[in-house]
């Protein structure tokens, strides 16, 4: 008689306690030697929001051809995954939904697969979280900048950047920006590329931009800045 | 007097158990005093400060350890409501000790607004005044206002900026979508201003929908009307079969001949499938740029075109021949409303055109639609369910009038009471997760509910949201002067014959005027003193695009010499610009010598290249409108003034002010008056 209920209290303790317990890792039908990005890195999206597109990585045995059935976790502080892990499919393949941090700045995902002799091999894919500033500075330069800075074309934008000679540099150009001190892209995007003696294609938009917007522009450039912009100064860890 | 009568002592010795209450009782006294001064000492506040003044040490930060005043810091604003403790954690956000990442010591980024003047819970909601992590933070039990998640903070800037602002994208998609998405034909949201927000969308009246269309047609099309169009905005209302076949039937039994079939008639009875030269009409179909405002679906299944007007990629299983042919005639002959263009197409274009639309055909659309004959009965379920579904809210129906107070109320959405929410299992209690589910499945909430469910992407859902949670109870208690209006459109239309032609043309479709109409094309608020009337009137009768890069242009009407002539007067008198002296420029102030000095600015001081073309041969830029027949499509003085300050004259222009002066803008004027060639190149 009290054997049930005993078992009954039992069960219901371990279902209690299963709650809060970490999530249970899928378990993998095979194991490769290889972990890669397909699609998905250095994306951009607001604060706290889902980036555009998924991450997509491949996991690839020794062979060079996709795994299938492999195990892949993702991680990222502050970052949420949907699904936070799963098995690979027949190319090899597992896809995930991606949600930036509550603050702004750079993120690191990493993507990691376990080798069958124990371990784990991984990649890491930066992605970026905008802030107020920087989501400002993208609103201006979807408007004005990009129709030069930026190569790609769209059905609605056509890009100029072909027809300029010296070319203009893409804000994601981190090699050239991040040598250039604030003040300096201030001055370029007030008074024109004249200002620092560059090319006067550069417009001045000195008297078009609030100051605002321009501070703007430079937080976007530096926000999207590959190899990602480190302002100098002191320099702390955590 | 005996023993008995003795009066007890007044102080007798306490018993042991007396004592020992008394014991007790002082200890939990004690221990309840303590209580208070306890909690202050171990509370979170006083725990992180503790911490920042060690790390600011460790960092030998001397100044700041040493002016660091603790306690709780708190800031309040009466008239906002703000009692905000959130610094006495958070102690520094602006960021004195520099380059602290962690929280809560992390600076704030930087923002237009003052921290001392709106507070923390404008923006962030939460509970300001907490004094402990939990509180501050999330729901309690007293408590339902948790922190608003990042990807909702845009709704905290819609609570006082009513209108579109450049750096919160996913409000401003949000509000659109609200307006372009039919949410507010059934339901009012009403803005702090007391403005009501306006849809948009353009539902098209049903009154006379059996002469554009079928029955099956009508069936197909309510049971999904995503089946027939990806891009279509009408939500699905998950009907049954049964329901979707007797709508139908009451919609064809209501329809109503319109005024086209009686002002319109038909050269001969045009045939449904008339063979045309496909080349011709997709010639004609181009040149009339159609696809700036309707989208065909192209073999690579990705939309190419405008979302102005009903996406095309199946219209011939959904049209009839004569309907299309009046339609191209004259559509505001069947719906006085419409905002598409009155062509003046001659029978054989429509032949051409109506042959190519109707070409654009899904048989498997219709195929498995099978109606059996409708009678009475299934009409009057059908105007049953028109009437509870509430169909009217958005098309003109026949005999159902548009229903009132249809949906609830959503000006104060964003701060409902969880506890009058009713949530589905296993979801989370909060507001914004509650919106975003009820958008995504509206049924999921009992399938008794009335709303649709609409085909939006997960971003959509989110900026929908963020707009909703915009219409806050705090919102609507702030202060009049704090509040940044919406810009509102006026109700300006051009008068007169010249008015009547515009209004067929429905110019204000694509141009706005004087701060009415659409922003496809140009203002043309004072474009009758930016153009000469030579190069206007060619314009007209045929337009040939100014930039080459846009794929959206001016469709050519086919208007006649006086109606050009009618239209030019009105536009070159009533749109003037105010303020425009033409004797600013004398006329040899724009000789050779000024000319040549304004090439060199042109091309060497200013680089105006880099966007325009001046010379067909050289010059690449296509940003801006090609110049190279500039000298034939300007005036003088506008040019002028254009290059002294060119959103002054369009606000929202993409030219960038280039800040010439007053002799630099002459030169430059001169130098474009010379540039006489026909666009395009025609004339090297």
């Amino acid at each position: 008689m009290r054997r049930p209920l005993l078992l009954t209290f039992w069960v219901l303790l371990l279902a209690g306690c299963a709650r809060n317990s970490a999530p249970k890792l899928l378990s993998p039908t095979a194991y490769g030697v290889q972990i890669v990005e397909v699609s998905g890195g250095k994306q951009i999206a607001a604060a706290g929001s889902v980036l555009p597109q998924p991450v997509v990585v491949q996991v690839n045995g020794a062979d060079g051809n996709p795994v299938t059935g492999a195990l892949v976790r993702f991680r990222g502080e502050g970052i949420a995954f949907n699904p936070s892990q799963g098995l690979s499919d027949s190319s090899g393949q597992v896809t995930t939904a991606v949600q930036v941090g509550f603050a702004a700045g750079d993120y690191q995902i990493t993507a990691e697969t376990p080798k069958q002799a124990g371990g784990v091999i991984s990649i890491n894919l930066r992605q970026t979280s905008l802030g107020y500033e920087a989501t400002l500075g993208k609103a201006v330069n979807d408007k004005y900048c990009i129709r030069c800075h930026d190569p790609e074309s769209t059905p609605e934008r056509v890009s100029n950047f072909d027809n300029l000679s010296p070319a203009p540099h893409q804000f994601s150009d981190g090699a050239t920006y991040n040598l250039m001190k604030d003040s300096d892209l201030l001055n370029i995007i007030s008074h024109g590329g004249v200002a620092l003696g560059k090319s006067p294609q550069m417009p001045a938009f000195g008297k078009t931009l609030k100051p605002a917007e321009i501070k703007a522009v430079v937080s976007y450039v530096r926000a999207v800045a590959d190899p990602p912009y480190q302002p100098s100064g002191v320099k702390y860890a955590k | 007097m005996n023993d008995t009568d003795k009066p007890a002592p007044l102080r007798s010795r306490p018993t042991f158990r007396e004592l020992t209450t008394f014991g007790v009782v002082s200890l939990a006294l004690l221990v309840s005093l303590a209580i208070a001064p306890a909690k202050n000492y171990f509370s979170d506040w006083r725990h992180y400060q503790k911490a920042y003044v060690k790390l600011a040490g460790e960092r030998q930060s001397g100044n700041l350890v040493r002016n660091f005043h603790g306690g709780i810091r708190q800031i309040w604003i009466p008239k906002l409501g703000v009692v905000d403790r959130c610094e006495s954690c958070h102690v520094n956000q602006i960021g004195a000790l520099v380059g602290v990442s962690v929280q809560p010591f992390r600076k704030h980024p930087p923002v237009p607004h003052d921290l001392d003047r709106f507070g923390c819970v404008m923006c962030h909601r939460g509970q300001g005044a907490a004094t402990s992590v939990e509180e501050a933070h999330y729901a309690t039990e007293a408590w339902e206002q948790p922190l608003l998640p990042a990807r909702y903070l845009n709704a905290s800037c819609g609570q006082c900026h009513l209108g579109d602002l450049p750096g919160t994208p996913r409000l401003n998609e949000g509000r659109h979508l609200l307006s372009a998405m039919g949410c507010l034909h059934c339901h009012t949201v009403t803005q702090p201003d007391a403005n009501v927000l306006k849809p948009t969308d353009d539902p098209p009246p049903l009154i006379h929908i059996a002469e554009k269309t079928s029955r099956e047609w009508i069936y197909a099309w309510i049971k999904n009307p995503q089946a027939y169009a990806g891009s279509a905005t009408m939500p699905n209302f998950q009907l049954s079969d049964q329901d979707a076949a007797d709508i139908s039937a009451f919609l064809i039994d209501q329809s109503t001949p319109s005024l086209a079939v009686k002002n319109i008639a038909l050269s001969s009875a045009p045939a449904q499938t008339q063979p045309v030269d496909p080349t011709a009409a997709a010639t004609l179909y181009g040149s009339s740029f159609c696809s700036s405002c309707h989208a065909v679906q192209n073999a690579a299944g990705n939309l190419v075109g405008g979302d102005f007007g009903p996406e095309l990629t199946r219209v011939g299983s959904k049209v009839k021949v004569e309907w299309l042919h009046r339609w191209l005639k004259d559509p505001g002959q069947f719906e006085p409303g419409t905002r598409m263009s009155h062509y003046r197409f001659d029978d054989k274009q429509i032949d051409l055109l109506s042959g190519f639309l109707l070409a654009k055909k899904d048989e498997d659309l219709l195929s498995n639609v099978h109606l059996s004959q409708a009678d009475a009965a299934s009409i009057a379920r059908g105007k049953k369910l028109v009437t509870e579904d509430g169909c009217a809210a958005c098309h003109q129906i026949n005999g159902v009038a548009p229903p009132q107070n249809f949906a609830p109320d959503l000006s104060r959405v964003g701060s409902r009471a969880l506890s009058q929410i009713v949530f589905l299992p296993g979801m989370k209690h909060n507001l914004p997760d509650y919106i975003t589910a009820k958008i995504r499945d509206p049924r999921s909430f009992g399938p008794a509910l009335k709303m649709p469910k609409f085909n939006l992407s997960d971003e959509q859902t989110t900026a929908l949201t963020t707009a909703l949670l915009a219409q806050t109870d705090r919102a609507a208690g702030l202060p009049h002067e704090l509040l940044q209006p919406a810009e509102r459109r006026s109700d300006y239309h051009p008068g007169g014959d010249a008015g009547r032609l515009m209004e067929d043309l429905r110019c204000l479709s694509c141009h706005s005027i004087n701060g009415n109409g659409g922003d496809m094309a140009p203002d043309l608020t004072r474009e009758g003193s930016a153009v000469q009337r030579a190069w206007l009137e060619e314009f007209m009768s045929n337009p040939n695009t100014l930039r080459p890069a846009l794929i959206r242009r001016m469709p050519k009407f086919n208007l006649s010499r006086a109606e050009i002539k009618t239209v030019s007067d009105y536009i070159l008198s009533a749109y003037q610009a105010p303020g425009f002296d033409s004797q600013t420029l004398d006329a040899h102030q724009l000789g050779p010598d000024a000319a040549a000095r304004g090439k060199q600015q042109f091309y060497s001081k200013y680089g105006c290249n880099s966007c325009h073309i001046a010379d067909f041969k050289n010059d690449k830029g296509y940003i801006g409108p090609a110049l190279a027949g500039v000298g034939n499509r300007l005036t003088p003085v506008w040019i002028y003034e254009w290059l002294k300050d060119p959103s002054s004259l369009r606000p929202g222009t993409l030219m960038p002010n280039p800040n010439v002066k007053d002799d630099e803008a002459r030169d430059l004027t001169a130098f474009l008056m010379t540039l006489r060639a026909k666009p395009n190149g025609g004339k090297k």
